[in-house]
C-alpha cells in the first residue's frame, strides 16, 4: 500500500514536470515555426522600416547589449558593496534587520514602480533624459535586491575558519574580505548577477515608463544616446495589424532568447572557471 | 585518594615529561613572555573564564589541558585577541606580552597578531596554491621587497615546518590537494612566515593520525628554540611529551600550573590529580 502511494506520487510529480515542459516546448515551437524563416544576417543587421521585409533588429539588439552591460556595471559593484557591508561590517542591530527585510521586499516590487522611480529620479531630476544611462540605472535598481541577497548568501558560505586564518596572519578586515572571502564567494555572486540580468533583459514596463517606446532608427553610440531594446521592439511589432510584422516579432523573440542563453552560458563558464580555481 | 598515599599515575605518563635527550630542564628562571592577571571572559552574560593568573615563559612549551568546554581554547584566543571577532564577548583583567598590555585602547590588533601567530584545530589552508598560502601573510604585511626575497622566505618557512621536501616540486598546486597532516604543517609554515615571537596552537594534532601527530610533535620540539609556544591539547600524553609547563583548566578556572613532570607525577591539587589519572573529566 505504501509502495503504491510512493509510485503514485512519483508519477504525479513526473506528470507535472512534463506538463510544464510541454507548455514551454509548445511556446518555443510556435515561435520557431513563426520566426525561424525570417531570421537572417540582414534581419540582425537592419534598422527598423515601414516594410516588414526590410525591417531588422540591429538597433534594438545593440540597445539591449548597451543597457545590459551598463546595468551589470552599475548593479555589481553597488550590490556587492552593500552585501559586504550588511554581512561583514553591519552589526546584528534592529536597523540592520529592518534593512534586510526591506531588501527582500524590494525584490518583489512590480517593475513598473521602478520605471516610475527612474522617470522621476534619473530622467527628470538628474536630467539624464531618455538615455541608455537612465535605462540602465533604472534596471540596476531592479537588479540590486537580487544581487545583494545572492551575494550575502555567497558570503555566508565562506567558512569562518578562512577569515580566522587570515586575521591570525595580521590581515586587516578589508584585506581578509578582498583577498580571501570575496574570491571564494565569486561563483555565488556571479550566479546572482546572471539571475538578475536575465530578469532585466526581458523587462519592458520600466523602460516604457521612462520613455524608451519611441521610434529610434539608430543604435546607441554612447551612454547618453537615446535607445530602444528588443522587448520594446517586439512589443511594437506585435501591436501592428500586419501579419508580416508578427513574423518579425517572433524572429526578434528568437534573437532575444539567443542573447539570453549566450549571456547565461558566458556567466556559467566564468563561474565554473572560478570554482575550479577555488576548490581544485 | 588522600594525600600522602601512593599516587596512581599511569606508567605511560609518569616520568615521560622533559626526558628528551639534551633538553634542559624547565626552570622558573626562564624570562616571562606572557603574563596574565585576573582575566575574566564573557560570552554575552555567560562567564567562560574566571580570574585567570598565569605566567608563560619564553622559549618553552606551555600546554593547556582540561575537559571540553573548560575554557582552554577561549583563553588561548584571548592571547592574540582572536575573540574580538566574535560578537558580544567581553574581556576583563590584564594580559601583558613583553610587559605591554595587549588590551589597552591604543593597541594595534593587526600588529599584535603578527607577533602572536596561531595554528587552528582544523587545518584551514586558503583555497590557493601552496606558495600563495605562505606568501599571503608576507604580502599583506609588506614584509618582503622583491620576488626573490619572497620566494626565499616561503622556502625558509616551509623548511622550518618540515614540509619543504614534500612540496618543493609542486608549490603551484592547490594546498587543498595535500593530506591532512601536510595541510596542518603548511598552516604552521604560514604562521611562521611572518616571524612571530609566540605561536599559539589550538589542538593542532587532534584531527590527525598518529604518524602525522608525531611529526607535529617533533616539529613543536624543534620550534621552541626560536618561539614561545602555547598549545591546547585534549591528549594528556601529548602534553606530557611536548610541554615544559602544563596548566590545568576546569570549568573556566585555572586550577594549577606547574612544570609538566610535576603536574603528571605530583600535582598539588586533588582535582588535577583526579583528571590526569583519568578519574574525572
Amino acid at each position: 500500500m505504501r509502495k503504491h502511494a510512493d509510485l503514485l506520487f512519483q508519477l504525479l510529480s513526473l506528470a507535472t514536470l512534463l506538463l510544464a515542459l510541454a507548455a514551454l516546448g509548445a511556446l518555443v515551437y510556435d515561435i520557431v515555426s513563426d520566426g525561424a524563416g525570417r531570421l537572417s544576417w540582414a534581419f540582425l543587421n537592419s534598422y527598423p522600416s515601414r516594410n516588414a521585409e526590410n525591417a531588422g533588429v540591429y538597433h534594438a539588439l545593440m540597445g539591449s547589449i548597451w543597457v545590459l552591460a551598463l546595468t551589470a556595471a552599475l548593479a555589481l559593484p553597488v550590490g556587492v558593496a552593500a552585501a559586504i557591508y550588511l554581512e561583514e561590517y553591519g552589526t546584528r542591530s534592529r536597523v540592520a534587520k529592518f534593512i534586510e527585510l526591506n531588501i527582500a521586499n524590494l525584490a518583489a516590487v512590480p517593475s513598473i514602480i521602478y520605471g516610475l522611480l527612474g522617470l522621476g529620479l534619473f530622467v527628470r531630476l538628474m536630467g539624464m533624459g531618455q538615455s541608455v544611462m537612465a535605462g540602465a540605472a533604472t534596471l540596476a535598481l531592479l537588479a540590486l535586491p537580487v544581487v545583494i541577497l545572492s551575494t550575502r548568501e555567497a558570503l555566508r558560505t565562506v567558512p569562518n575558519s578562512i577569515r580566522e586564518g587570515s586575521y591570525a596572519l595580521g590581515a586587516t578586515k578589508w584585506q581578509t574580505i578582498w583577498n580571501q572571502v570575496l574570491p571564494m564567494a565569486t561563483p555565488g555572486v556571479l550566479t546572482g548577477l546572471i539571475l538578475a540580468l536575465s530578469r532585466a533583459i526581458g523587462e519592458t514596463a520600466p523602460l516604457i515608463t521612462i520613455g524608451a517606446l519611441t521610434y529610434i532608427p539608430f543604435a546607441p553610440d554612447s551612454v547618453w544616446s537615446r535607445f530602444t531594446v528588443l522587448p520594446i521592439q517586439i512589443f511594437n511589432w506585435v501591436s501592428r495589424p500586419q501579419a508580416d510584422f508578427h513574423t518579425n516579432a517572433a524572429a526578434a523573440i528568437l534573437v532575444l532568447l539567443a542573447l539570453l542563453l549566450t549571456m547565461n552560458a558566458i556567466a556559467i563558464i566564468v563561474r565554473d572557471r572560478y570554482q575550479r580555481g577555488v576548490r581544485a | 585518594m588522600t594525600t600522602g598515599g601512593i599516587r596512581t599515575v599511569p606508567a605511560s605518563l609518569a616520568g615521560v615529561a622533559s626526558t628528551r635527550p639534551g633538553q634542559a630542564p624547565a626552570t622558573l628562571n626562564t624570562p616571562i613572555k606572557i603574563e596574565v592577571e585576573g582575566l575574566n571572559f564573557y560570552y554575552g552574560t555567560k562567564r567562560a573564564l574566571d580570574g585567570i593568573n598565569i605566567k608563560i615563559r619564553q622559549n618553552l612549551v606551555t600546554a593547556f589541558i582540561g575537559p571540553s568546554g573548560c575554557g582552554k581554547s577561549t583563553f588561548l584566543r584571548t592571547l592574540n585577541r582572536m575573540n574580538d571577532i566574535i560578537p558580544a564577548t567581553r574581556v576583563e583583567g590584564k594580559v601583558l606580552i613583553d610587559d605591554k598590555s595587549i588590551y589597552d585602547s591604543g593597541v594595534d590588533v593587526v600588529a599584535l597578531r603578527r607577533q602572536v601567530g596561531m595554528v587552528f584545530q582544523k587545518s584551514n589552508p586558503f583555497p590557493k596554491s601552496i606558495f600563495e598560502n605562505i606568501a599571503y601573510g608576507l604580502r599583506i604585511n609588506g614584509l618582503t621587497r622583491s620576488k626573490a626575497e619572497l620566494a626565499d622566505r616561503v622556502e625558509e618557512s616551509l623548511k622550518q615546518a618540515a614540509i619543504w621536501e614534500e612540496v618543493k616540486d609542486r608549490l603551484n598546486e592547490s594546498a587543498l590537494a595535500l593530506s591532512g597532516g601536510q595541510q596542518q604543517r603548511l598552516c604552521i609554515a604560514r604562521a611562521l612566515a611572518i616571524r612571530p615571537d609566540i605561536l599559539l596552537m589550538d589542538e593542532p594534532a587532534s584531527a590527525l593520525d598518529p604518524i602525522a601527530t608525531q611529526r607535529i610533535e617533533e616539529l613543536i620540539y624543534d620550534l621552541k628554540k626560536k618561539y614561545t609556544i602555547v598549545i591546547v591539547t585534549h591528549n594528556m600524553q601529548q602534553a606530557a611529551r611536548v610541554s615544559d609547563f602544563t596548566a590545568f583548566f576546569w570549568l573556566g578556572k585555572l586550577i594549577e600550573v606547574d612544570r609538566t613532570d610535576r603536574i603528571f607525577t605530583a600535582p598539588a591539587e586533588k582535582l588535577t590529580e583526579d583528571y590526569v589519572t583519568g578519574r574525572c573529566g
